[in-house]
């Protein structure tokens, strides 16, 4: 098990970390989501060895480990740019790690390593192990090969059997699947997902693309900032977004976001017909950030927004909308594929189910215990 | 082909051409003069071939004084040099390029200052500290004042600034020791710039007269160059043929080992960002 405990990290005079606390359990597939520069490459970098916090500790099975080598820590990792060693084949490649692991200075030397016994009967050993690993990769054809002669979907197999030849104890993935076509991205995710549970390891994975960190991942940390701003599963990163911030990252469709009033007789725009509701006695705020997705929001006759439609993209199996409420805030929603759009310019009613609706304090951020229903008229 | 393209290629070739026969005279004439006999060296005409080989003059060249022994002083002395250099400047360049320490942009500012002093500033007091610590007249007085080329730690340092840091740090995290990733993964990779390094190394080292002249006066440790200079001192005056044919022998090493590195050589200073 990994932790992090309030890491700081700072370049000079910016601060790239603001305190970074994270578990990463045993055996679990941790994703850190964040736009570029949010510095969760940083924190990997930190969790791996490769550089230190400013402040705060880095523990693994509750041992601090901030004096220990990448290599003592025994992570191994994979880099987005695959950083296989340009002069050696794939199958030195991938047993470099074994070598400097198992076998003393002696016994590496150039040459010497022919004559030794004990040396031969280890790379014998790396080779069956080389190719073990060659196997479940699908790279045997390979093995012979430079780097320079293979494709990247073909390197990125490489860089995966090279940190996973010699049994680490967490694996850190950085951006691996960003310099590969679409295709083969989708194909890779399903087979490091299939790795991960084939290793029963713990993963780290360091991503901005929200489509991989939630397909793959048990738990999701989303990076913001140089903060962690929520850590849970998908699911949960989704359905109860903890504030603004990651409420408006997560999503394939950006979320809706929309000042509201509740104040009585002040209330206006598209939720004027919507009250607050909650089951706490904290008095309601007067006024606050309601977000909606446009997948959750759909026309229906009756509906209890109203918004004038301003223009249609036809994505196939759905249609999005682009509505302008009375008040002048812009929202989206989207309709099934089949959906017949009006001509812009008319006025829709559109309805949500009130569990998708989430209210965020209107200068914090912060999600806030409400929901919202139709007031009694 | 149009005419035009034909005209421009037969134009830069010429030009091409003109420059080779200019670099080049100077050698043929070598070698023409090293088969000529002794009264066909100095007359009023231009011949290029001899009207008879005289192959003695190269059978001379290695009896009258002993070359055979100087060449391997050569060797000897070259190849001293070359080994203590890439082991110093490799390291050096990997340090400057790679490693993050106080003080690292001064380092480099002083190997940057280092290639402008000619070594010929620093050959007084190196002599006058190699005869302090009794050292002149040994291959050590020939090769130790070399070893650190701030030449060499440029030019791996330039080559090693455009290799990614992920390949140091992948190293880094598959086990390797700073020092091993130094041998096993930075100097590999800098084989082109090492290949034009060690022309530039052994083509200073092999044809210098200057400091073999200064450190050493023992016959026995004459390298080269140092040795063609004993023609000139035979009591039979300057023997102008077999000491061209020596010349002749002394050059050849270089040119043969240039043609075969010639591509690593070219490939390596596009790389080390030096125009040639």
């Amino acid at each position: 098990m990994m932790a992090l405990r309030e890491v700081t990290r700072r370049f000079g005079e910016t601060a790239v970390l603001h305190g970074i606390s994270l578990e990463v359990a045993e055996g679990s597939f941790t994703s850190l989501l964040g736009p570029s520069g949010c510095g969760k490459s940083t924190t990997l970098r930190i969790m791996a060895g490769l550089d230190r916090p400013t402040t705060g500790r880095v523990l693994m099975d509750g041992r601090d480990v901030a004096e220990l080598t990448p290599a003592e820590r025994n992570v191994a990792m994979v880099f987005q740019s695959y950083a296989l060693y340009p002069h050696l084949t794939v199958a030195q490649n991938i047993a470099l790690p074994l070598a400097m692991r198992r076998m003393s200075r002696l016994e590496r030397l150039p040459g010497l390593d022919r004559l030794l016994p004990s040396a031969r009967a280890k790379r014998a050993d790396q080779a069956r192990r080389v190719a073990s690993i060659a196997e479940m990769l699908g790279i045997e054809d390979l093995l012979q090969r430079k780097p320079g002669q293979l494709s990247g979907g073909q390197k990125q197999r490489v860089a995966v059997g090279r940190a996973l030849v010699r049994d680490p104890s967490i694996f850190l993935l950085d951006e691996p699947l960003s310099n590969l076509d679409a295709t083969l991205r989708v194909q890779m995710r399903a087979e490091l997902a299939a790795l991960h549970r084939r290793t029963e390891k713990s993963f780290v994975y360091v991503t901005h693309d929200q489509v991989e960190a939630m397909s793959m991942s048990d738990r999701v940390a989303v990076v913001l900032g140089g903060r962690i701003a929520q850590v849970g599963a998908p699911r949960d990163l989704y359905e109860r977004p903890e504030n603004r911030a990651v409420a408006a990252f997560i999503g394939a469709q950006p979320i809706n976001l929309l000042d509201v009033a509740f104040a009585p007789g002040e209330s206006s725009g598209p939720f004027a017909a919507l009250a607050p509701r909650t089951a706490s006695t904290t008095p309601l705020p007067a006024r606050a950030t309601v977000g909606i997705r446009p997948e959750h929001l759909v026309p229906a006759p009756g509906g209890a927004v109203r918004a004038r439609l301003e223009a249609v993209e036809y994505l196939g199996a759905e249609v999005l909308l682009h509505l302008r409420a009375d008040d002048g805030q812009a929202l989206r929603a989207l309709a099934p594929g089949d959906y017949a759009p009006p001509a812009p310019g008319s006025e829709i009613a559109l309805a949500f189910e009130p569990r998708h609706v989430h209210v965020f304090d209107a200068t914090s951020g912060a999600r806030l215990a409400l929901g919202l229903e139709r007031a009694a008229a | 082909m149009s005419t035009r393209l034909l005209v421009r290629r037969a134009v830069s070739t010429t030009f091409v051409l003109l420059g080779a026969a200019i670099v080049l005279l100077p050698f043929v004439w070598m070698l023409s003069v090293s088969l000529k006999p002794a009264d066909e060296i100095f007359t009023r005409e231009i011949a290029f071939l001899p009207t008879r080989f005289e192959w003695s003059n190269y059978v001379e060249a290695f009896t009258a004084v002993d070359l055979t022994r100087y060449l391997m002083n050569g060797v000897v002395v070259c190849v001293g040099i070359l080994v203590f250099q890439i082991l110093l400047a490799v390291p050096c360049a990997y340090a400057l390029t790679q490693r993050r320490f106080r003080a690292r942009t001064l380092v480099f500012g002083m190997v940057l200052a280092g290639l402008l002093v000619p070594y010929h500033v620093t050959a007084i007091p190196i002599f006058l500290g190699l005869a302090q610590l009794r050292l002149l007249d040994t291959y050590t007085a020939l090769i130790l004042p070399f070893v650190a080329s701030v030449f060499g730690m440029f030019l791996f340092r330039q080559f090693f600034a455009q290799i990614p840091s992920d390949l140091f740090e992948a190293a880094r995290v598959d086990g390797l020791s700073e020092t091993a990733i130094v041998w096993r993964i930075a100097f590999p990779l800098a084989w082109p710039a090492a290949t034009a390094f060690a022309v530039f190394s052994v083509t200073a080292h092999w044809n210098d007269l200057f400091w073999p002249l200064i450190a050493t006066s023992d016959r026995a440790l004459a390298t080269p160059p140092r040795g063609i200079v004993y023609f000139n001192d035979q009591e039979s005056g300057s023997d102008v043929g077999p000491l061209m044919a020596a010349a002749a022998v002394v050059t050849a090493p270089l040119v043969i080992g240039f043609l075969l590195a010639q591509r690593a050589f070219t490939q390596g200073l596009a790389a080390g960002g030096l125009k040639g």
